[in-house]
């Protein structure tokens, strides 16, 4: 999945520098600080914004119009109109765009959520013990780490997939949470690498605390905003890779989502060819918002932790 | 009851990791109870890496460390915490031993969670407070405080006071002087004198010549990862055999003096000293005489509990 060897986050510098004293010095002054330099940062203020809409859309556009997104009990092909049923027009199948849209963002925030998630979780669970650890189990979870940055994901994906007749939204985003998190644990095994030969470190092994503690109570806190950062970076990435995975046919095979509708459009509906603009321009929007919000909240959260950057 | 016996330390440089360079060299030497050992050599001399080894903080490449019969590196999981409840540490650098987003009196927390779960909370203040009176800190001034809002000296001080909190046998001090000013110093070396008085046993780590000479019953003189004259103390300054030592003491009282300054001068005297190796009048160089250096001690005797190194270790082969 070639979406994500871009994906890396553009941080200034391991901890130990600068941009770590910012960290610190941002997790130290807390939530108030944190909130202050937020409501400042009109970056971060624009994406949140987007994000905040389309959430709605998400959560609460299915529960308004409770129209089922498969159904082809409306009139094909219609241009977006005020009429019910018609906000977004029809496919050519005589489903609702907007059903569709509401539903499949849905799927989206879902897809990214739990596979930006999971991917989070295991980047941070072999980052911490291979920088911790250092030694054996740093080449052991580094060679493991190499091998899930090779393995052609796709081609796994199409074996899997003939096998499995049902696929649904669960699987693609487990499926990415298992593939994409390489990078994520590399840069969190160089942070904590850099972290580890603090001298605070050793005191609280002469303290008798236990490594694992040691990682969650004095590494983790300290990289606290690089943490938050990758997440959102995984969030974005899952979701790209989920709409090109529905766009070439790999997605849910049940359900609805941005990418199997503009994979619709396509295929089936010729849109592209017939101008049926209404039906893949929303799903196209819909993923470019998402990912682009939560690009930009990525480099306004920068702005936030690094007083350096931010402009006073 | 802290004992090192022939211990190196060899870290792995260069870029695939394939040369090995040795931090500390062939070093042995014992700290009894109620005495402190001071370990003085200059900078990258080694003295921190032996201090992080008898911590159980680094590994020990060759040689052992024994404290109370306990082999250091043998140890695992509960035996670890409880050499730690005997033998702790305060490090060279105050601002780094301390956690930036936490408060600094969270180092006391660690110690109360992992050693005193069950303590009452008065019993427990009680405990700090005396602990933090003994290295003259006014609990109402660092306590509940960052680390960045306290100084060196308060930050090191409170160091001490955490290591006081456990029943300490051992205590290994870095470099804990240097950061402290002429009032605050007299106040911790005569904590340290008082704790030896208690029975402790100090190794205390330090590049100062006179305040190793003022505190320490032994010293033990450092060059390049290898000890060049150990003993008493009034024996090693008052009877240095070693050229380096010599030369290092003669450079006492001018305090001016740079450690670079000590080592050339070592190697423009070098001449005089040339040929009159104790060491190796003792014994013959190995490559003349076929044994290792594995078979023979790395001193020898001057006198009683006065023992000096080959002179020329780290110059190459001694001509004798
Ligand atoms: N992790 C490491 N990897 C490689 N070399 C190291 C490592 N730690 C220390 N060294 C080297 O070991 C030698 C001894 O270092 P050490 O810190 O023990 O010196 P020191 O006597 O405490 O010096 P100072 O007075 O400056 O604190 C130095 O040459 C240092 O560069
Ligand atoms: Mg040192």
């Amino acid at each position: 999945m070639t979406g994500l060897a871009n994906t890396e986050p553009k941080l200034e510098s391991p901890v130990g520098a600068p941009a770590a004293v910012a960290t610190v010095a941002a997790s130290r002054k807390g939530r108030g600080e944190f909130l202050y330099f937020a409501l400042r940062s009109k970056k971060f203020l624009f994406a949140m914004g987007i994000l905040l809409v389309l959430i709605a859309i998400a959560v609460l556009g299915p529960m308004i119009d409770g129209t089922d997104p498969v159904a082809t009990d409306l009139l094909p092909m219609q241009p977006p109109s005020t009429d019910p049923g018609y906000w977004l027009g029809t496919t050519s199948f005589g489903e609702d765009v907007f059903a569709q849209f509401a539903n499949g963002l849905r799927a989206t925030f879902f897809v990214g959520l739990l596979g930006g998630g999971l991917a989070a979780l295991i980047g941070m669970a072999v980052g911490f013990t291979a920088g911790y650890r250092g030694g054996w189990t740093d080449e052991i979870l580094n060679m493991l780490t190499n091998v899930v940055l090779v393995i052609p994901s796709l081609a796994v994906l199409i074996v899997i997939s003939s096998y499995l007749k049902a696929r649904g939204v669960l699987f693609e985003a487990v499926f990415i949470g298992a593939t994409s998190w390489p990078w994520a644990a590399r840069a969190i095994r160089a942070q904590t690498f850099s972290l580890r030969s603090r001298d605070f470190i050793d005191l609280a092994k002469l303290s008798g605390r236990k490594g694992w503690r040691i990682i969650v109570e004095e590494i983790a806190p300290n990289m606290s905003s690089y943490l938050f950062m990758t997440f959102i970076l995984l969030f974005g990435g899952a979701i790209l890779i989920a709409a090109s995975l529905d766009f070439i046919g790999l997605g849910p095979t049940g359900g609805m989502s941005l990418g199997l509708m503009m994979f619709n459009a396509v295929t089936y509906g010729a849109a592209l060819l017939l101008g049926y603009w209404w039906w893949f321009i929303p799903p196209g929007l819909g993923i470019m918002a998402t990912v682009g919000a939560l690009y930009v909240m990525n480099v306004g959260l920068d702005e936030i932790f690094n007083p350096k950057l931010r402009d006073i | 009851m802290l004992s090192l016996n022939r211990v190196s330390k060899f870290y792995k440089v260069g870029t695939f990791g394939g040369k090995e360079m040795a931090a500390v060299r062939d070093v042995s030497f014992d700290v009894k109870e109620g005495e402190v050992v001071s370990l003085i050599g200059e900078s990258g001399s080694g003295k921190t890496t032996i201090g992080k080894m008898v911590l159980k903080l680094i590994e020990i490449s060759r040689g052992s460390i024994v404290c109370d019969g306990t082999d250091v590196a043998a140890i695992h999981g509960a035996e670890v915490k409880a050499y730690y409840r005997h033998v702790q540490g305060v490090f060279q650098d105050p601002f780094s031993s301390y956690n930036p987003i936490f408060k600094a009196d969270r180092v006391f927390g660690m110690i109360r969670s992992e050693f005193f779960p069950g303590v009452p909370n008065s019993e427990w203040d009680a405990k700090v407070d005396a602990a933090l009176r003994s290295v003259s800190l006014d609990p109402g001034q660092v306590l509940n405080k960052y680390p960045h809002q306290l100084s060196g000296g308060q930050l090191q001080r409170l160091l001490v006071a955490r290591a006081l909190l456990l029943e300490l046998k051992i205590l290994v001090a870095d470099e804990i002087i240097s950061m402290l000013d002429a009032s605050t110093r007299i106040d911790v070396l005569n904590l340290l004198a008082e704790l030896k008085g208690r029975g402790m046993g100090i190794l205390f780590i330090t590049h100062d010549l006179s305040l190793g000479n003022y505190i320490s019953e032994k010293t033990v003189i450092l060059r390049r990862g290898a000890v060049v004259e150990m003993g008493a103390t009034d024996k090693v300054f008052g009877n240095p055999t070693h050229p380096y030592t010599k030369v290092l003491i003669s450079s006492v009282p001018q305090l001016h003096k740079k450690w670079a300054e000590v080592e050339a001068e070592i190697q423009a005297r070098g001449g005089d000293d040339a040929g009159t190796c104790l060491y190796h009048r003792f014994y013959r160089p190995t490559e003349l005489s076929g044994d290792s250096t594995e078979d023979r001690p790395a001193m020898i005797k001057v006198e009683d509990d006065h023992y000096v190194g080959c002179f020329e270790l780290g110059q190459g082969i001694c001509k004798v």
